[in-house]
This record gives structure tokens, sequence and C-alpha cells, in this order.
């Protein structure tokens, strides 16, 4: 139940890679993490995706073993409001990059499993519009960090 | 006869501090906050709540710190976490002064957030920050008293839903008053600066 799927995966990639490129394998992940919260609370999940094609890329959504549902999210904090919409899909420019980051775009984990710990690694599958999918693996914070933990903490770079 | 060196101390001690206190009290100009003023536009904080341990509390009871009032709710996992993520880093550069600081998070999602998740939520991020829950309507009381406002959005058909909320911090001095406003775009930087304004044992007008 757990291998198989993987397995698949790993196959369609590897096949999908020899025919040509498609979304998933012209995308590069960086600085994923999760911000894990008590009680089995939903958490937010963070990347920088870049597309190296010369093709937009569109993400889809996002699943994982750990997590029972995940879900494709924006935040704004227009007009004074905190609020929160689920999104469909989320362009990646051709040579662009986008940022799910605190308080904008992100994931939103839910039903999260008991072995999801800070400082253990979350593979999260993503998927693309054209089928396509890859796997990342999510680096699992603390509640109260403020970004995928890589750099020096910053003063106020993140806010807005 | 060993009473009255003692009798003599106290009363000069009593004088040195009352003088103290006047001449704090003689800085009349306006203390140059970075965050905007709201001193004279809002009302002191007042509530009666239920805190993170399930005990009645009032505004009160947190007289004699400095405290930073935000409306939020724990099935909220990106706004709210960044905002006090952002808190306890602004906690931390205030050192041994963060003390005299409370983080007062009140649940605009009662429904859902009792005591014990607020417990484990709140000190996810910090130990000095404070769960807030009670009974809708004292709830609806605090968010209307400093103008804030929250809705519950449609369920997604599973039991789970979003709430939009003010994203605004209220930031009162250790008397209780309304003193400045903080909202998501302001830096860390004016934070820490405002708070240590606060803190100087010599402004509390």
């Amino acid at each position: 139940m757990k291998a198989r799927p993987f397995a698949t995966l790993v196959a369609g990639l590897l096949l999908a890679g020899a025919a040509h490129a498609d979304q998933a394998s012209a995308i590069h992940a960086e600085g994923a993490w999760i911000r894990v919260l008590p009680a089995g609370l939903p958490a937010g999940g963070y990347v920088t995706l870049r597309n190296g094609s010369d093709d937009a890329a569109t993400l889809t959504g996002a699943s994982s073993a750990q997590y029972g549902h995940v879900m494709l999210h924006e935040s704004s904090t227009e007009g004074g409001m905190g609020r929160m919409k689920a999104i469909d899909r989320l362009v990646i420019p051709a040579h662009g990059q986008v940022a799910l980051a605190p308080g904008g775009y992100h994931l939103m984990l839910m039903k999260g499993a008991d072995d999801v710990h800070v400082g253990s690694s979350v593979p999260v599958i993503l998927q693309f519009a054209d089928g396509s999918k890859t796997t990342v693996d999510f680096l699992a914070r603390p509640a109260n960090a403020v970004d995928a933990g890589t750099a020096a903490p910053s003063g106020h770079d993140h806010q807005g | 006869m060993k009473a009255f060196p003692l009798l003599r101390w106290l009363l000069v001690s009593v004088l040195v501090a009352a003088a103290t206190l006047l001449a704090g009290c003689q800085r009349s100009e306006p203390l140059p906050f970075q965050l905007t003023r709201i001193t004279g536009h809002m009302p002191d904080l007042d509530f009666h709540l239920v805190n993170d341990e399930g005990k009645a509390v009032t505004a009160a009871d947190y007289r004699g710190k400095v405290t930073l009032l935000y409306f939020g709710y724990t099935h909220c996992p990106d706004v709210c976490p960044l905002t006090l993520a952002h808190l306890h880093v602004v906690m931390q550069r205030l050192g041994p002064l963060a003390e005299g600081v409370r983080i007062l998070f009140v649940s605009v999602d009662p429904a859902r957030d009792t005591p014990a998740i607020l417990h484990a939520y709140v000190n996810a991020f910090d130990k000095r920050a404070v769960g807030l829950t009670g009974s809708p309507g004292d709830i609806e009381a605090l968010v209307k008293r400093y103008r804030a406002s929250f809705s519950r959005e449609p369920d997604k058909g599973d039991g789970n839903y979003e709430v939009s909320h003010s994203s605004a911090i209220y930031i009162f001095d250790a008397k209780g008053h309304a003193r400045v406003l903080a909202t998501p775009a302001d830096s860390q930087d004016a934070l820490v600066h405002d708070l240590h304004l606060l803190l100087d044992p010599g402004v509390n007008p």
C-alpha cells in the first residue's frame, strides 16, 4: 500500500524524464518546510518553486502520506483583515519562480500523522496540470520558526 | 529604639520614590512611537474571559504588564502563526524586559478553541503568550470595543471552516491604556522600539 504508489511514481518520473520534459521535472524546489503546530492542528507548508523550462508550469495540488488532506491556499491581510482562501491552481511562469511563503501562498496540511515532529523530513508530492508529479522533502520546523531555517535569523523581511 | 532608624529610612525611601514619580510625570512631550498612535482613540483594556488554564480572568489581571492584544484562532495555519512567530522574535529581542510583556491571543473561534487547545497553541510560540477564550458574547464585546471584526467562512462540507479576522495588534501600557497599533506590515524593529518606550519605568503617564 505504501511502497507501490511510490514505485509507480518513480517509474513514471523516469519514463517521463526520458521521453520529454514534463512540468514536474522542470521544477526545482528550495527551502521546503512545514510549520508544525501542536494538538494536530492544521500546519502551513512553504517552498520556493523555480521553473527552469520555456513553458509555464501549473501546480494543481499536493498530497502526503503523513497528512490526511493537503490543500493549496492563499492568505492575505488586505484591508486589515486576515483571511484565507483555497486556490485550485498556481502558475509558475517560464524561467520564473513562485514562493509559497508565510502570509501568502501556502499548503495547508491537515490531519497530520503522529510521527511528524520537529526535525523530521516529510515527503510531499506536488501535482501539476499535465499530470506529472514530483516529491519534495519538507523539513518539519517548530511553530515559532519564521523561515526554512537555512539562513541566519532575519529582521523583518517576512511580513506583509 | 531600633524602630526609629528604620522609620526614618522608610520615610526617606518614600520621598525619593515620590520625587522620581513626579519627575517621570513632568515628561510631557509625546513619546516618539514608530507605530500608529491610538492613545485617546481606543478605550482602556477591559474584558471578562477565560484563560488557557480554564480560569476566569479580567483585564485587571494583566495590569502591570504591557499587553499585546491579537485576535485569531488555532485552526489558522498561516497568518496567526506568522504573527505569533514574529511576536516571539520581538519578545526574544527584548531579553529580560519581555517579562513585563504579555501577548494576549483572543480566540474568535470559541466553538473549537478550548482552553486546553489554546494552551498548547500559544505555548508553542512563546511562554509569555496567554490564550483567551470565553462566551461568544464576551468575545464579541471585546472585538467590538476595539472596532475589530471577524466572520466565520462557510463550512467546506467536512466540518472544517476558516475564520476571517482583524489582523492588527493593539498595544496597551502597564495601566491598560491603549497606546499604539501594529499591523502585519509593521517591522519587528518598530515593535521592539515602541515596547522599549512603554517598558521604560519613567514613562507611564
